[in-house]
């Protein structure tokens, strides 16, 4: 588990969910996980590629989801499976775009793929390399969870073991 | 919600005419309600690139703001475009990814000015004023969100 790299995506998980639903939150559960992810409710997931490798999962349960919408939105929003998706999806691009912004300030470069509905009950089983860190923010809406699996990348971890600084 | 003296054109004292760009319905209606407040209208709406294009096209707003990762076409492309077909376009970039080289790239394309997501309103409202310049003027608190101000589509 590389914290460094999993320190940017809970520092802008933080700041994003305070700021977007105006209200304290604090960190609940916070589990490391090589088992299949298990899906809790409506998932995003986005895959990182380049210096940085892995992936992270925003997963919302429904009535959450509704009521973080209503938040982003700042007003009354009917509930549907859409509604439901793009906020889920809306809070990961938030959250992995500030990341990205304060690791790409650190010197990596990686490639960001657009969110995908996380559809399945179980995930892949990680392997011991892509152990994942499960987190749970505890919201006046709701609880938010968020499973980061983050590595170096092939390039990285070459140019480490070859003693140059990438 | 937090209330701004009206930011008006200088010229005919009507309010600022905003095009939003964004994939995100939640992102353009959390725009548009901010730009309610700061006493603006809503020109138009878009959700990618492309359709940006053509609805400045459509209603040659006076600020685009404009997110960057979008499908079709993505924010950075769209700004070069419209402001090389309209070089006094004032187009701010509002994205959650702002790291110093996409600034750049954007600022180096034609964007004005730069706001990172989650979007504090205090902060997009100090740029809006300072994008307008002298073509923007600042009227009493009492104007924000008057009738026939802000929030109708054109």
């Amino acid at each position: 588990m590389k914290m460094e790299l999993i320190q940017p995506f809970i520092n802008a998980a933080d700041a994003v969910l305070a700021q977007s639903l105006a209200s304290p939150l604090s960190i609940g559960n916070l589990s490391m996980e090589e088992e299949a992810y298990r899906r809790k409710g409506m998932a995003a997931m986005v895959r990182l590629t380049g210096d940085i490798e892995g992936r992270v999962i925003f997963d919302l349960d429904k009535e959450t989801a509704v009521r973080v919408a209503r938040c982003f939105a700042g007003a009354e929003l009917p509930e549907s499976d859409d509604l439901v998706r793009e906020t889920v999806f809306e809070l990961a691009n938030q959250v992995i775009g500030n990341a990205v912004t304060t690791l790409n300030d650190q010197g990596f470069h990686f490639r960001v793929h657009p969110p995908v509905l996380h559809a399945a009950e179980h995930g892949a089983k990680n392997s011991e390399d892509t152990e994942a860190l499960v987190m749970c923010f505890e919201t006046a809406s709701g609880n938010v969870f968020m499973n980061i699996a983050m590595q170096y990348g092939c390039a990285q971890v070459k140019g480490a073991a070859a003693g140059s600084h990438a | 919600m937090q209330e701004f003296a009206a930011l008006l054109r200088k010229q005919d004292r009507q309010p600022v005419r905003y095009l939003v760009v964004d994939d995100s319905v939640f992102a353009r209606k959390n725009l548009a309600r901010m730009i309610e407040t700061f006493g603006g209208q809503l020109a138009g709406e878009a959700g990618d690139g492309a359709a940006a294009i053509t609805e400045y096209d459509r209603t040659n707003p006076d600020i685009v703001l404009m997110d960057i990762t979008m499908p079709q076409m993505e924010g950075i492309e769209a700004a070069e475009r419209i402001v090389q077909k309209h070089p006094e376009a004032r187009v701010v970039m509002v994205s959650s990814v702002g790291y110093q080289e996409n600034i750049v790239a954007a600022l180096q394309r034609g964007a004005r000015h730069f706001v990172q997501k989650p979007v504090k309103p205090e902060v997009l409202y100090e740029v809006i004023k300072y994008v307008m310049g002298e073509d923007g003027a600042v009227a009493s608190a009492a104007a924000a969100g008057a009738p026939g101000g802000a929030g109708g589509a054109q």
